[in-house]
């Protein structure tokens, strides 16, 4: 399936594509089986790339290498690093399809056609919200000072050949699962840590608090939208059965809304939870930092005490102390950036949103007034 | 008394078996005494006597209308009323329309399935406007534990003759209702009337009432009944023949109505009617009916194609009703977390706008709940209702098919006794030979009669179908026009209060900066 999705909802967060000097977007994507194929085209007038325009096609898994080597760059410790996007997940619609395929016997012509289109625009939504997501990492990174610079990320832009090469292979993959393994003991640091600053300290309440609360409310929201979806299903059957116009029109718009809704909250939602987790990484790695710090004070005590490799440990204080500040200098800058643009987001979209289901409700309104006299008329 | 009245004599040659079972299931006697005092003056002469065979009553003086009341068939559905269910049932035959139109027509007719009486009906139906509503209401529950049951309370507003005042109410319990319409059945199906079906029983939903549980299922569940019943009393009320039928009337205006007992679940009786309704599913398969009548195979195809596609519809909106109260719950459950998300943002303006976004959702939710009403009320219940009433219609076909069968079985067998009687001339028995002669004559007589009266049985209850049917299929394009609009209304409705609910919150969200 070849989709251009020029006329994708664009990006949840505010449009990052400000700054002229780069520019990136995902003008067309190709779903092969099971792998999406990105089509990454860049505009840009920095010396530092070879040409002024250029595409390359990209895999869901070259975006992934991409956010773990940034992860894994130390002078970027102190960044809040764009959440990964998400594998894309076909795995609804496609179950929904088979179903329908199986199903096909059992119902008029008519109801198969329609169910087909429902289960054809959920699978478009699906691949939208997935070029939509991948195209966002791009464009955060491409509008951050620090990490647009990025060698790698120069590379994933430009490089003309297949990344495979520079991806995680089997043993880094096991590494990184160990990594997280360990992210989970820091979770338990950075609750337990004694906080000197108070800016910090707030950040980590708040952040911590509010992570749990929009991981709820997405899990909501998708509920929400799913129950929507199945009234939208049934209203087809309903419709192909009574065999009414005002019954079709209905349907399209209360599948419409399902989907809508779907890109507008949900996707807010889900997007910021990782944002979140974002920014909370980025408090686990000062945290670490600070313990660090904390114990190689410790280290230059006992040294002192010792007397015996006294410069060594200065030396390692020094350069934990630095570690530390430049964590925290950075931190601050970013989670206070991180809180106004989800201001924003949030603003945009649920202004949206809100107009969205303003204009489906009219509609519905008045089709079926109309619709339905001519229904009675015909009976 | 008892057995005499109501031993049928073993000419029908289905049931054999169901004899023996007759003994299994004493009436008391008693109530065989009060059977006709239940009933309305007109009909006495027709109440004391159990269904009748020709045979047992031509020589009983005082029934005047001994001819008229002519069985049709010992079919089940019959015997099913003679042997199962109350009193009452069992004693009202099968009362002629004439007969229950005694005040205003007069008693001329002989045949049951006069024709000219049918017309004179609908003519009196042209004068009188149809003014008569029904209202089913007050569920009041009468005693404890499992003795206990509902009272409704049934009013009565009209202003036809027919009835004593123009204003009156019943209190009536749910077997009540059953009780009236396995009466109907009894007297109309069989001749081609399309009878309304009664509302299921719920040996669960019941018990949980009886229980004495308060909660949301059982008060949704006497809704429920509440409503079917009301719409059960309409229906019967709308058909001309029914209305005027004195169980109806009976049921409507007095006071006291002896308890139907048999139309218990769990009886005896209850389990003899699932026998003889397998009993009448196998029967159904073994009668190949020469269809003469292009219009009857026509119609018998649209009502099977029919339900096909009203139940499939009620099975689509009964998952619409369950899937828009999860959207319901789901939609409070999102409420209540956003409320928390816009408890915990520190930003003011977008704490506050969040809260009024739960706040929002909160409003939806209460407006798919009642959406979700509106669906089960208006649209599935009408369709649950239409699927049994479709069930009967088949049910007056199938009647139809077996008073052929009845008139083909009384030709083969005069057929039979005239080989017989055409054999009997050449027997060398001369002193038997007479009486045998005399014997087979009246036979051969008596079946003429049922010949013939076979015939017309079966002209009368093809002519009746028809106008049924007719009668039928614009009630039930009247109901789903109304209802269809008025489901539609309440569509267009709660997409008016989404509008006005999201256009309050749009500035808030406008707010935030």
């Amino acid at each position: 399936m070849h989709v251009h999705p020029l006329f994708a909802l664009r990006s949840v967060s505010v449009d990052l594509n400000h700054d002229a000097s780069l520019l990136i977007d995902i003008p067309d994507a190709l779903c092969e089986r099971d792998k999406v194929k990105f089509t990454v085209h860049t505009k840009t007038t920095l010396s530092s790339f070879q040409k002024p325009e250029f595409s390359v096609p990209r895999q869901h898994e070259d975006f992934i290498w991409l956010h773990d080597t940034l992860v894994e760059t130390e002078d970027y410790a102190g960044l809040i690093i764009p959440p990964a996007p998400p594998k894309p997940d076909f795995e609804s619609p496609r179950e929904k399809m088979h179903k329908l395929g199986e199903g096909e016997a059992t119902m008029t012509k008519d109801e198969y056609t329609k169910m087909k289109q429902e289960l054809e625009a959920e699978y478009l939504a699906v691949f939208k919200k997935t070029v939509q997501v991948h195209e966002v990492f791009l464009q955060r990174l491409s509008s951050h000072p620090i990490l647009s610079k990025d060698r790698n990320f120069q590379i994933f832009l430009e490089y003309d050949q297949d990344l495979t090469v520079r991806r995680k292979n089997a043993k880094e993959m096991f590494g990184g699962f160990f990594k997280n393994m360990v992210k989970t003991a820091d979770e338990v640091l950075i609750s337990g840590i004694k906080e000197v600053d108070d800016f910090f300290e707030q950040e980590k309440t708040f952040l911590l608090d509010y992570y749990s609360k929009i991981k709820d409310s997405t899990a909501k929201a998708e509920k929400m939208t799913r129950a929507h979806k199945n009234i939208a299903d049934d209203y087809i059957h309903v419709s192909a059965t009574l065999n009414t116009i005002s019954a079709d029109d209905s349907t399209k718009v209360e599948g419409r809304v399902a989907s809508d809704q779907e890109l507008k909250l949900t996707e807010l939602l889900r997007y910021y939870m990782r944002d979140i987790q974002a920014a909370k990484d980025l408090l686990y790695r000062r945290a670490r930092a600070l313990a660090d710090y904390e114990n190689s004070n410790k280290a230059l005590d006992k040294a002192r005490l010792k007397s015996k490799d006294i410069p060594q440990a200065e030396e390692h204080q020094q350069h934990c102390l630095q570690k530390f500040d430049k964590l925290s200098e950075s931190g601050k800058k970013e989670l206070t950036s991180f809180k106004g643009r989800r201001v924003v987001a949030f603003r945009k979209n649920l202004i949206e949103m809100a107009e969205l289901e303003i204009k489906h409700a009219k509609v519905s309104s008045t089709i079926q007034p109309p619709a339905a006299k001519g229904w009675v008329c015909s009976v | 008394m008892a057995d005499t009245a109501r031993d049928p004599p073993p000419e029908s040659t289905d049931f054999q078996e169901l004899e023996d079972g007759e003994d299994l299931f004493p009436e008391p006697a008693a109530t065989q005494e009060s059977g006709p005092a239940s009933l309305p003056a007109e009909d006495i002469s027709t109440n004391s006597n159990g269904p009748k065979q020709d045979s047992l009553f031509d020589d009983d003086p005082e029934d005047l209308f001994a001819e008229a009341t002519e069985e049709v068939s010992l079919d089940s559905p019959e015997r099913d009323v003679l042997l199962s269910d109350g009193p009452s049932p069992a004693i009202t035959p099968i009362t002629p329309p004439t007969s229950v139109i005694t005040p205003r027509i007069g008693l001329a007719h002989d045949d049951m399935f006069t024709h000219s009486s049918f017309d004179e009906i609908e003519e009196e139906e042209g004068g009188d406007s149809f003014d008569i509503h029904i209202a089913v209401s007050d569920p009041e529950k009468v005693g404890d534990g499992m003795n206990a049951y509902m009272a409704y309370k049934v009013t009565t507003k009209t202003s036809l003759s027919l009835f004593k005042t123009d204003e009156f109410s019943v209190k009536r319990r749910f077997s009540d209702f059953l009780g009236l319409h396995s009466k109907l059945a009894s007297k109309y199906l069989h001749i081609g009337y399309i009878v309304p079906p009664a509302p299921e029983k719920s040996i669960v939903g019941m018990t949980k009432v009886k229980v004495g549980k308060e909660d949301q299922s059982s008060n949704e569940f006497v809704e429920k009944r509440r409503s079917a019943l009301e719409r059960y009393l309409m229906r019967t009320v709308k058909h001309p023949i029914l209305l005027k039928d004195p169980d109806v009337l009976q049921f409507l205006e007095s006071s006291e109505l002896p308890r139907a007992v048999s139309t218990q679940a769990l009886s005896s009786a209850g389990l003899l009617r699932m026998v003889n309704k397998a009993a009448d599913a196998v029967n159904k398969m073994t009668i190949k009916m020469n269809e003469s009548d292009a219009w009857f195979e026509e119609k018998q195809q649209h009502f099977e194609n029919l339900d096909v596609q009203l139940r499939k519809l009620h099975a689509s909106v009964e998952s619409l009703v369950c899937h828009r109260k999860e959207l319901s719950v789901n939609t409070a459950q999102f409420a209540k977390s956003a409320a928390m998300l816009g408890n915990s943002e520190d930003h003011t303006a977008l704490s506050r706008a969040l809260s009024q976004l739960a706040e929002v959702e909160e409003k939806i939710d209460q407006l798919h709940q009642d959406q979700a009403n509106a669906d089960f009320y208006l649209f599935s219940e009408l369709l649950g209702d239409y699927v049994r009433l479709i069930t009967a219609v088949k049910g007056v076909f199938d009647h139809r098919m077996k008073t052929w069968q009845k008139w083909q079985d009384s030709q083969l067998l005069l057929q039979k006794k005239r080989e017989a009687e055409a054999k009997l001339q050449f027997t060398n028995k001369p002193d038997k030979l007479q009486q045998a002669k005399d014997e087979i004559k009246e036979e051969i007589e008596e079946l003429e009669g049922k010949v013939q009266q076979g015939e017309r049985d079966f002209e009368q209850i093809s002519k009746t179908i028809r106008k049924e049917v007719s009668r039928f299929e614009k009630e039930r394009v009247k109901d789903f026009k109304t209802i269809i609009i008025k489901y539609l209304e309440s569509l267009v409705q709660t997409q008016q209060q989404l509008i006005k609910y999201w256009e309050a919150f749009l500035p808030e969200a406008k707010a935030i900066s």
